[in-house]
């Protein structure tokens, strides 16, 4: 299948689990405040995050499961830098009170200013990030 | 109960749609970044349909009183545009540019067997927290 079917028809599941955690559980579907929540949370209030994250985890693996197509490629950045911007990425999304799901997914289609403003501004450091080490590396 | 198998259920169905769209893999996450290069546009078809489904989706979920399985929607209360928001979301965008991962994604990989995916996410979990500190319960 086109990239852009694929890409669509991903987009639209994560639509559809966006909308199944609002009707069901009245929670936003933002997996870096669901992450974070799962230790910082009251004990109570721990399970559902946990198992969200780790339904993300088996559903990354069952498409792979069904057609090793879908399994993505290595990294190209080394372990030392998956280290350095997985810490950049933890701290920002926890400061910035959210990532690509809850505010670029979820956050927009409430139509929430914070969210509209926070995704374009991780996209435009993002993209300027991009370009800088297309730029250094050229 | 329910509140939790809903959780889990929404989670693969949020994994499924991650390692579907492309967004596992951060070549091309770093490609949709790179706009002023071999911009590759594939990964707005993800964006677009997930805000699509969702925009509705939410639109008939706020017709209930309530969620399903929760007493109320737990959304977020904050209308404010605050240094915050702004520096995390610029800094989480530096992090994705750096490695091509988001939260989601970085997750739905972890069962693909690559050491960079395995040590972004424990150090996401690490500047999760580390936010997390700096931050006041809100």
């Amino acid at each position: 299948m086109h990239p852009f079917v694929l890409a669509t028809i991903g987009g639209a599941l994560v639509g559809l689990s966006a909308v199944l955690m609002m009707t069901l559980n009245g929670r936003i579907a933002g997996v870096s405040g669901i992450l974070s929540g799962t230790l910082t949370q009251p004990q109570g209030d721990r399970l559902w995050r946990l198992l969200f994250v780790i339904g993300i985890v088996i559903g990354g693996a069952l498409p792979v499961w069904l057609d090793a197509g879908f399994r993505a490629p290595l990294p190209a950045a080394s372990v030392g830098l998956a280290v350095i911007g997985g810490l950049v990425v933890g701290f920002g999304t926890g400061l910035g009170s959210g990532c690509t799901s809850g505010h670029g997914i979820c956050g927009i289609s409430r139509l929430s200013k914070r969210s509209i403003f926070a995704t374009v501004i991780f996209m435009a450091s993002g993209i300027a990030t991009v370009t800088l080490m297309r730029l250094l590396s050229a | 109960m329910a509140k939790n198998l809903s959780a889990l259920i929404a989670g693969i169905i949020f994994g499924i749609g991650m390692a579907v769209s492309g967004m596992t893999n951060t070549a091309r996450v770093r490609s949709f970044l790179d706009i002023f290069g071999a911009w590759d546009p594939a990964l707005a078809f993800v964006m677009g349909a997930g805000l699509i489904v969702t925009s509705i989706g939410y639109r008939l979920a706020f017709r209930r009183a309530a969620p399903l399985f929760a007493d109320v929607f737990s959304l977020p209360t904050r209308t404010d545009i605050d240094a915050r928001l702004l520096l995390g979301a610029a800094i989480f965008g530096i992090g994705w540019g750096l490695v091509g991962y988001c939260p989601g994604p970085a997750l739905a990989g972890l069962t693909y067997g690559y050491a960079q995916t395995l040590a972004f996410v424990p150090a996401m979990i690490a500047g999760l927290l580390l936010a997390h500190r700096l931050k006041p319960i809100r």
